[in-house]
């Protein structure tokens, strides 16, 4: 059993600067911010490291943080510029019974986050589904499609904040 | 009027009009497309099992839509879904009858303002003979609902389709 | 000589009797052996974390209510867990057994559903009937609490809606000493019933460190021997004041982790939920059930992860909140989205007519696994 702390710890000793910060000020779970490029790489650690062995991945949550500047675009609809989209990491132990919480932030306008699929099986249709959502681009991911929107869903991405719906899809009108 | 309400002249014998009796024998065996789509589903499987028996109606679910006469369409009707939808009522031999169940499928129920997935009613991709209300509809407000279309079917005319 | 073959690819669904709703599997299969199955999901994406953005807090539990339409007491339960962890509300101690005794019925009911329909897809439909005669039982105890049948709205953020029917409890009873003999019906009906063992032992076996490394939850998970139950390992709400066992599979019929194992599972959770039910009966406190909530739900800014055992399996609420009425962000991690990833593993090297077998025993609700 591991506290948050101690994992912090642990990590920033391995990883150094990929390891960002502890935001403690939460009211619940403290999360480990990290740079997404190298979070494949720090879950890995935290899933073979004995005495962590992170070995369940509870969940996987795409953000938008909506912390960019808001324009108007040419339709006079409001859109968000710049600004970061987030990716929260619940990770558990059924083994030493510790949770921790990851949070990775990337760049709203090309959005990259490396993939930890190949640790934890089950993150292949969670980041499929923030890919659907956010359109946040895991690299190295074996099958980054859609996965709930149809496959040929044009209109962006749907959670994204500034989300305009289409008028029709498939000649079906879609507002009420 | 209904078929047995006309004259028994001799054993056996019933005097009736063509009509009445294909609406009849349509009206007392709607076999139903047994297709769910949301929570609506449950009612109609409740509405199927031992409590409220729908095949007293004689409504039995036909896992094709080729046998069926009625798609009792229970649910959220999705974009992605609503084609399908379509492609199976299209499937079904005529006479074919549509009853919409829930709000869902009605209108688009709770999702009707933020559901930017969700088909904002079935009558939008299939012609609906029925609207079943309720979120979801109880079982008895189904049966109401398919003894509803019973009345339509039975007041159908041969050489006037729209007569009902 | 050799024949050449070729791979066939079959389409099932989204319109098939046993896929238990609106989901589509493509089969590749190499005559009637299966070599890869992939589910396609999304035919019932109904936008819930769209209008959860969109919604106050207590206007998002009706939403929570339809996303698994099978247990949605259970899905208010953890909604209000979750928000309810983030603003730190202590609810009175009738409501907490008020809760219990809601959920552990929903799971009952929602067992009940499971096995009638694995038995009907099975080929067995006089189950299916029994199962839902016993179900209307339960669903009549939530009818006379919140006045619906399936979608209630009863579980509130820092209480219920309102108080219990005064003939609650004593129907409650009724039913637990109705049921009890009821699942040994059903155990002699179609548990041991020979037919169905053989359609189901040893078929899809799920190794428990397959299991945990796809997430899988639940029965499913406890199947495959894993004790893992977050009623006991992660105690919410006043779990850890009863009496009750966690069942898992040994392979009693074929492999520990088979269909069979997974059906099993299920039929014993409901005999535990009669035990939950029976002693939160007997301990249940007069009170007021409405004094804690709140007349203004408005968290303060920060993010909260809260889970509970749903009858399917770990369900987790992840929210953010940035200190006004309505979330930032609602994800619901729903335990059938989870467990449908394992499918394909499962499915390798059977039968066509075993996908139906393996689909059924993993009990999805398509409702949440969309949402």
């Amino acid at each position: 059993m591991k506290t948050p702390e101690e994992i912090f710890e642990a990590l920033k000793n391995k990883f150094g600067e990929a390891v960002i910060n502890l935001a403690t000020d939460q009211p619940v779970d403290p999360y480990i911010e990290v740079a997404p490029l190298e979070v494949d790489k720090v879950c890995k650690f935290l899933f073979e490291e004995e005495g962590f062995e992170f070995n369940s991945l509870l969940n996987l949550s795409g953000v938008d943080d909506a912390n960019g500047e808001k324009v108007k675009d040419e339709n006079d609809n409001d859109i968000i510029k710049g600004g970061t989209l987030s990716v929260f990491y619940h990770l558990e132990s059924t083994i030493h019974r510790h949770k921790i919480v990851l949070k990775v932030s990337t760049d709203r306008e090309n959005p990259e986050v490396s993939s930890v699929e190949d640790i934890w099986r089950t993150a292949d249709w969670h980041e499929r589904e923030a890919y659907d959502m956010f359109g946040i681009k895991f690299l190295n991911h074996h099958n980054l499609i859609r996965i709930l929107m149809p496959y040929d869903w044009e209109a962006g991405y749907p959670l994204r904040k500034d989300y305009q719906n289409p008028e029709f899809y498939k000649g079906m009108k879609v507002p009420y | 009027m209904g078929l047995l309400d006309k004259q028994f002249t001799d054993d056996n014998i019933i005097v009736t009009k063509v009509e009445d009796l294909l609406n009849w024998a349509r009206l007392s065996s709607l076999w139903q497309m047994g297709f769910g789509l949301a929570c609506c589903a449950i009612e109609m499987m409740a509405t199927s099992a031992s409590h409220y028996d729908f095949d007293r109606f004689g409504v039995i679910p036909r896992p094709s839509p080729r046998q069926s006469d009625v798609i009792i369409v229970s649910g959220t009707v999705t974009l992605k879904m609503a084609l399908r939808v379509k492609r199976l009522y299209e499937q079904m031999p005529d006479p074919k009858y549509v009853i919409s169940m829930g709000s869902c499928s009605n209108c688009g129920g709770p999702y009707w303002e933020h559901g930017y997935h969700v088909l904002k009613g079935v009558d939008r991709v299939i012609p609906v003979d029925v609207y079943v209300p309720g979120c979801p509809p109880r079982p008895e407000a189904l049966l109401e609902g398919l003894l509803k279309l019973q009345e339509k079917i039975r007041n159908e005319s041969l050489v006037n389709k729209k007569s009902a | 000589m050799s024949l050449k073959t070729e791979e066939m690819i079959l389409n099932m669904g989204p319109q098939h009797p046993s896929t238990h709703g609106v989901l589509r599997l493509e089969l590749k299969l190499e005559g009637e052996i299966i070599t890869d199955v992939i589910p396609h999901i999304g035919y019932l994406h109904r936008c819930f974390e769209k209008h959860a953005e969109a919604m106050t807090y207590p206007q998002i539990i009706p939403y929570t209510d339809r996303m698994d339409y099978l247990a949605s007491m259970y899905n208010e339960f953890g909604y209000v867990l979750a928000v309810e962890k983030l603003m730190g509300i202590e609810v009175p101690e009738r409501v907490e057994y008020i809760r219990v005794i809601m959920g552990e019925l929903q799971r009952i009911a929602s067992h009940l559903v499971a096995l009638g329909t694995y038995g009907a897809d099975i080929g067995a439909f006089t189950p299916f009937l029994f199962c839902f005669r016993d179900r209307e039982h339960i669903l009549h105890l939530f009818e006379i609490t919140s006045g619906a049948r399936l979608l209630y709205n009863y579980i509130w953020i820092g209480g219920v809606s309102h108080d219990l029917h005064p003939d609650f409890l004593r129907l409650t009873k009724e039913f637990v000493d109705y049921f009890r003999p009821k699942v040994k019906e059903l155990n002699e009906l179609l548990t041991f019933n020979q037919i169905f063992i053989d359609r189901t032992a040893n078929v899809g076996v799920l190794p428990a460190e397959t299991a945990i490394n796809y997430g899988i939850t639940g029965p499913n998970l406890r199947a495959s021997g894993v004790k893992w139950d977050l009623r006991k390992d992660d105690p919410y709400s006043i779990y850890d004041r009863f009496d009750f066992e966690i069942p898992v599979g040994n392979g009693e019929k074929g492999t520990c982790g088979d269909c069979w194992d997974r059906y099993y599972v299920r039929v014993k959770e409901m005999e535990e939920s009669l035990k939950i039910i029976e002693q939160a009966i007997e301990q249940i406190p007069e009170g007021d059930v409405t004094s804690a909530i709140p007349r203004r739900v408005k968290p303060p800014a920060g993010q909260v992860y809260s889970r509970v055992e749903n009858p399917r399996g770990e369900l987790g609420y992840f929210i953010i909140s940035d200190g006004s009425v309505n979330p930032k962000r609602v994800k619901v991690r729903a335990p059938s989205f989870v467990n449908l990833e394992v499918l394909g593993e499962l499915c390798k090297g059977h039968m066509v007519a075993d996908v139906v077998a393996i689909l059924g025993s993993i009990d999805i609700v398509l409702g949440e696994i969309d949402r």
